[in-house]
C-alpha cells in the first residue's frame, strides 16, 4: 500500500511530544531509600495533529495512562517536552499551567469512581466553570444545561446525584464535565472499557460527534484494538513505556512493521467464527517483564519470535521507515521487503 | 451425541426488603459431550446467575431457586443435598471464575489450592497429590512447576493465576467446566494464550464446556454453540456459525452490530442499541427488549415470545420475522 500520509505543516500539530519520560522512584527500608526507579514511560516522541484522534494502545502496565496523564501535567515529567499549541507545559508553574489547563481536558476510565457520589450531576459539570471562574450565576446553569443536551441528557436531571444513573450516563456526565470549559484537546483514557457492549457503541459514537461539532482532538487511550482503530485516524502502540509503532489507522492494521504490532492483531478475537476458524494466530509466549527491570536493548526481545543479538545489545532507533509510519524494530525494513513493494 | 447436561426452565429470583429481583426466567439449554456452549449476555444479564444456580452458590437467602431442573449424568443438581452436591462441585464439574486476583486465597500456597480437591475428592495423600499438582500445573503451561508449589497467588501474573485456577478445576478431570468470563480480567495477549490452552485441554480431555462471557469474538473462536441471553431469557440460541451469518433476534442483531471489527475497511458508524438494559426489579411482562428494539409492535409489550424454530436447531425468540419483514404467522 502507497504511502498516502501528506507532510503536515507545523501550524497543524496541536501537541508535540518529544522524548518525554516519567519515571517514578521506589523506596525501600527504614529510611526510605530510593533503590530504584519504575521507568513507566521513557523517552517517547510524537505530534499530534489538530482535528485528529490519535490512538494510544498497549497492554495493561504499559504505561499509556501515565503517558495520557503527563501530557496533561497531572504528573511532572522526570525528562522531555510537552508542547501544546507553541508553549512548552513542563516550563510553566502556577497560575500560568492553571490557565493553560482550560484548554486541555480529561475523560477518565471509571465512571463510577471518577464522579463525586455527594455532588449532583449539575454540581459536578459546574465545577470547572466555577474554578475558572468563566460563567456566572444564570449564564453558568445555561451552559451546564446546554453541556448536558450535548452529551444526551437531560438538563431536568442536574439535580439528581450520580448513583441514580447507569454506566453510560455516567460517562456522558463525565464527557459534559470535560467538555465545560470548552477545550481543544481531551486525552480520553480508556474512556468505555467499564461499559457493556451495547452501551461502548453509544458512547463511542457520542465522542465522534462532539468532536465533529466541536472541532476536538483527542488522544484516545485504550487496549481495545478493535475500538481503537475504528475511532483513530492514526494509532501508536506501546510496549513497557516505549513506542513500538505511530503509523496511519489502516496502515497500522494492514501492514504492521513491528512484531509486537503483529501479535497484538493476532490475538484479538475477530467476531466472525468462520474468518477465526482460518486463521493463523502469532501467540506470545510469557508475561509482560517488569517496568523496574527492563529489558536491555529492544524491551521487546524476551518475547519477540524474530530477536537477534543485536535486540539485546542495542535500543532500535525510533525512526519513520517510509512516509508517515514510526517504528522502533531494528528489522522493520524487512518486513517492508518481504511484502514485496 | 449423549448430553451431559440439561437445563430446563431455571428461574432464579433474589428478595430484598423492598424488591424481587428476577434474575433468571425460565432458562432452559443443553451441553452435549465434548462440546463448548457459549452464553453471551451484557452485566445482569442473568447469565452468571443462572451458572452459579446449577452449582447452588446461589447465597440464599435472599437468593432462591424458585423452580427448574438441571440432570447432570442422570440426577438432578436442584435437588441434591448438600453433601451430594458438594461431591459434584470440583469433582465433576469444575469451574474457573473471573478475577484470578480475587478467586485464589492469598495466604494458602498455590501446592495447598491446586490440592485440595485432589485431596477432598480423590483421597490422596499428601505425595500423590503433589505429583499430581506438579502434572497439572505443567500441563497448563506453568514453566519449572516444582519450583513454584511453595510459591502464594501474589508471586503470580494475571495469565499465570488464571492458569492455576484451570489446573484446580481441571484436578479430578470433570466432565464438564464452567468457565465464567476467565478472560475478562486478562489482556488481549494473554487472553489468547488462554483460549489456546483451553481449545488443546478440551481436546485432551475430551470436556464439555460451558463459556460465559459478553465478548462475542472470543465466542466466535472457541465455541459450537451459543446462547446468548437478555433479561433472564435466552432469547436466540444456534451453532456459532448459524447465529453470526444469519442472527434472528434484534438484540443480537444490535451486539453484533455495535462491535467494530478489525477487518472492517472504512469508517462505518457504529450501530447502537438505544436504551438502557432492563431493570431487573420489575417481573417480566411481555417481550423484555420491547424499550430498546425497532421492530417491536403492539402484540410485543402484551406477550413475551417463546423461543421459536427457526431453521434446523437455530431458535430465537421474537414476534418478528426480520427476513420477511412481517409478524411471525
Amino acid at each position: 500500500m502507497p504511502a498516502t500520509v501528506e507532510t503536515t505543516p507545523s501550524s497543524n500539530i496541536l501537541l508535540k511530544v518529544e522524548n518525554l519520560k516519567m519515571h517514578f522512584p521506589v523506596f525501600r527500608g527504614v529510611f526510605r531509600r530510593r533503590v530504584g526507579q519504575i521507568k513507566a514511560v521513557d523517552g517517547i516522541s510524537f505530534d499530534v495533529i489538530r482535528g485528529e484522534t490519535l490512538g494510544l494502545v498497549g497492554e495493561s502496565g504499559c504505561g499509556k495512562s501515565t503517558a495520557g496523564r503527563t501530557i496533561l501535567q497531572l504528573y511532572r515529567p522526570t525528562a522531555g517536552s510537552i508542547i501544546l499549541d507553541g508553549e512548552d507545559l513542563s516550563k510553566i508553574h502556577g497560575k500560568a499551567l492553571r490557565h493553560r489547563r482550560r484548554k486541555m481536558q480529561m475523560i477518565f476510565q471509571d465512571p463510577y469512581a471518577s464522579l463525586n457520589p455527594r455532588m449532583t450531576i449539575g454540581e459536578i459539570v459546574s465545577e470547572p466553570l466555577e474554578v475558572h471562574d468563566t460563567y456566572r450565576g444564570k449564564e453558568k446553569s445555561e451552559r451546564v444545561a446546554y453541556l448536558l443536551q450535548v452529551v444526551g441528557l437531560n438538563p431536568l436531571y442536574a439535580g439528581r446525584y450520580p448513583h441514580e444513573f447507569s454506566g453510560g450516563q455516567r460517562q456522558r456526565v463525565g464527557i459534559a464535565r470535560a467538555l465545560a470549559l470548552d477545550p481543544s484537546f481531551i486525552v480520553c483514557d480508556e474512556p468505555i472499557s467499564a461499559l457493556d457492549v451495547s452501551i461502548q457503541a453509544q458512547v463511542v459514537n457520542l465522542l465522534e460527534d462532539i468532536q465533529k461539532k466541536m472541532g476536538l482532538t483527542y488522544l484516545f487511550i485504550a487496549h481495545d484494538l478493535s475500538m481503537v482503530r475504528h475511532i483513530s485516524n492514526r494509532v501508536a502502540v506501546m510496549y513497557l513505556g516505549k513506542l513500538m509503532e505511530l503509523a496511519d489507522r489502516a496502515e497500522v492494521y494492514i501492514d504492521p512493521l513491528h512484531p509486537y504490532t503483529q501479535a497484538l492483531l493476532s490475538a484479538i478475537p475477530i467476531p466472525d467464527p468462520v474468518l477465526e476458524e482460518q486463521r493463523k494466530r502469532v501467540i506470545l509466549t510469557g508475561d509482560v517483564p517488569s517496568p523496574a527491570n527492563p529489558p536491555s536493548g529492544c524491551v521487546f526481545h524476551t518475547r519477540c519470535m524474530y530477536a537477534e543479538r543485536v535486540c539485546t545489545d542495542k535500543v532500535p532507533d525510533w525512526r519513520e521507515a517510509h512516509a508517515g509510519h514510526w517504528v522502533a524494530c531494528h528489522f522493520a525494513e524487512r518486513f517492508i521487503k518481504t511484502r514485496g513493494d | 451425541m449423549p448430553e451431559v447436561l440439561a437445563v430446563k426452565d431455571l428461574v432464579t429470583k433474589f428478595y430484598t426488603d423492598t424488591e424481587t429481583v428476577h434474575a433468571v426466567n425460565g432458562v432452559s439449554f443443553h451441553v452435549d459431550e465434548a462440546e463448548t456452549l457459549g452464553v453471551v449476555g451484557e452485566s445482569g444479564c442473568g447469565k452468571s446467575v443462572s451458572m452459579h444456580s446449577l452449582l447452588r452458590l446461589i447465597p440464599i437467602p435472599p437468593g432462591r431457586i424458585e423452580s427448574g431442573q438441571a440432570i447432570f449424568q442422570g440426577r438432578d443438581l436442584l435437588r441434591m443435598s448438600p453433601g451430594e452436591i458438594r461431591q459434584v462441585r470440583g469433582a465433576q464439574i469444575g469451574m474457573v471464575f473471573q478475577d484470578p486476583m480475587t478467586s485464589l486465597n492469598p495466604v494458602i500456597t498455590i501446592e495447598k489450592q491446586v490440592a485440595e480437591p485432589l485431596l477432598i475428592h480423590r483421597g490422596m495423600t499428601n505425595a500423590e497429590a503433589r505429583t499430581r499438582v506438579v502434572e497439572l500445573l505443567t500441563h497448563v503451561g506453568i514453566p519449572c512447576p516444582e519450583k513454584r508449589l511453595a510459591d502464594y497467588p501474589h508471586q503470580f501474573s494475571g495469565g499465570m493465576r488464571q492458569r492455576v485456577m484451570i489446573a484446580m478445576a481441571l484436578a479430578c478431570s470433570p466432565s464438564l467446566l464452567i468457565a465464567d468470563e476467565p478472560t475478562t480480567a486478562l489482556d488481549v495477549t494473554i487472553q489468547a494464550q488462554f483460549v489456546e490452552l483451553v481449545k488443546k485441554l478440551r481436546d485432551d480431555f475430551q470436556m464439555s464446556i460451558i463459556w460465559i462471557t459478553h465478548d462475542l469474538g472470543v465466542i466466535a473462536g472457541i465455541a459450537q454453540r451459543v446462547a446468548v441471553m437478555y433479561a433472564g431469557f435466552i432469547v436466540e440460541h444456534a451453532t456459532v456459525k448459524e447465529l453470526y451469518a444469519n442472527p434472528q433476534h434484534p438484540y443480537t442483531r444490535g451486539l453484533l452490530g455495535s462491535l467494530p471489527r478489525l477487518d472492517e475497511t472504512r469508517s462505518v458508524r457504529l450501530v447502537n442499541i438505544k436504551g438502557l438494559p432492563p431493570d431487573m426489579c420489575q417481573p417480566p411482562v411481555g417481550c423484555p427488549f420491547v424499550p430498546r428494539c425497532p421492530y417491536a409492535f403492539d402484540h410485543c409489550k402484551a406477550e413475551n415470545p417463546p423461543l421459536a424454530s427457526v431453521n434446523n436447531g437455530h431458535t430465537s425468540a421474537c414476534w418478528w420475522d426480520i427476513d420477511l419483514g412481517k409478524p411471525r404467522g
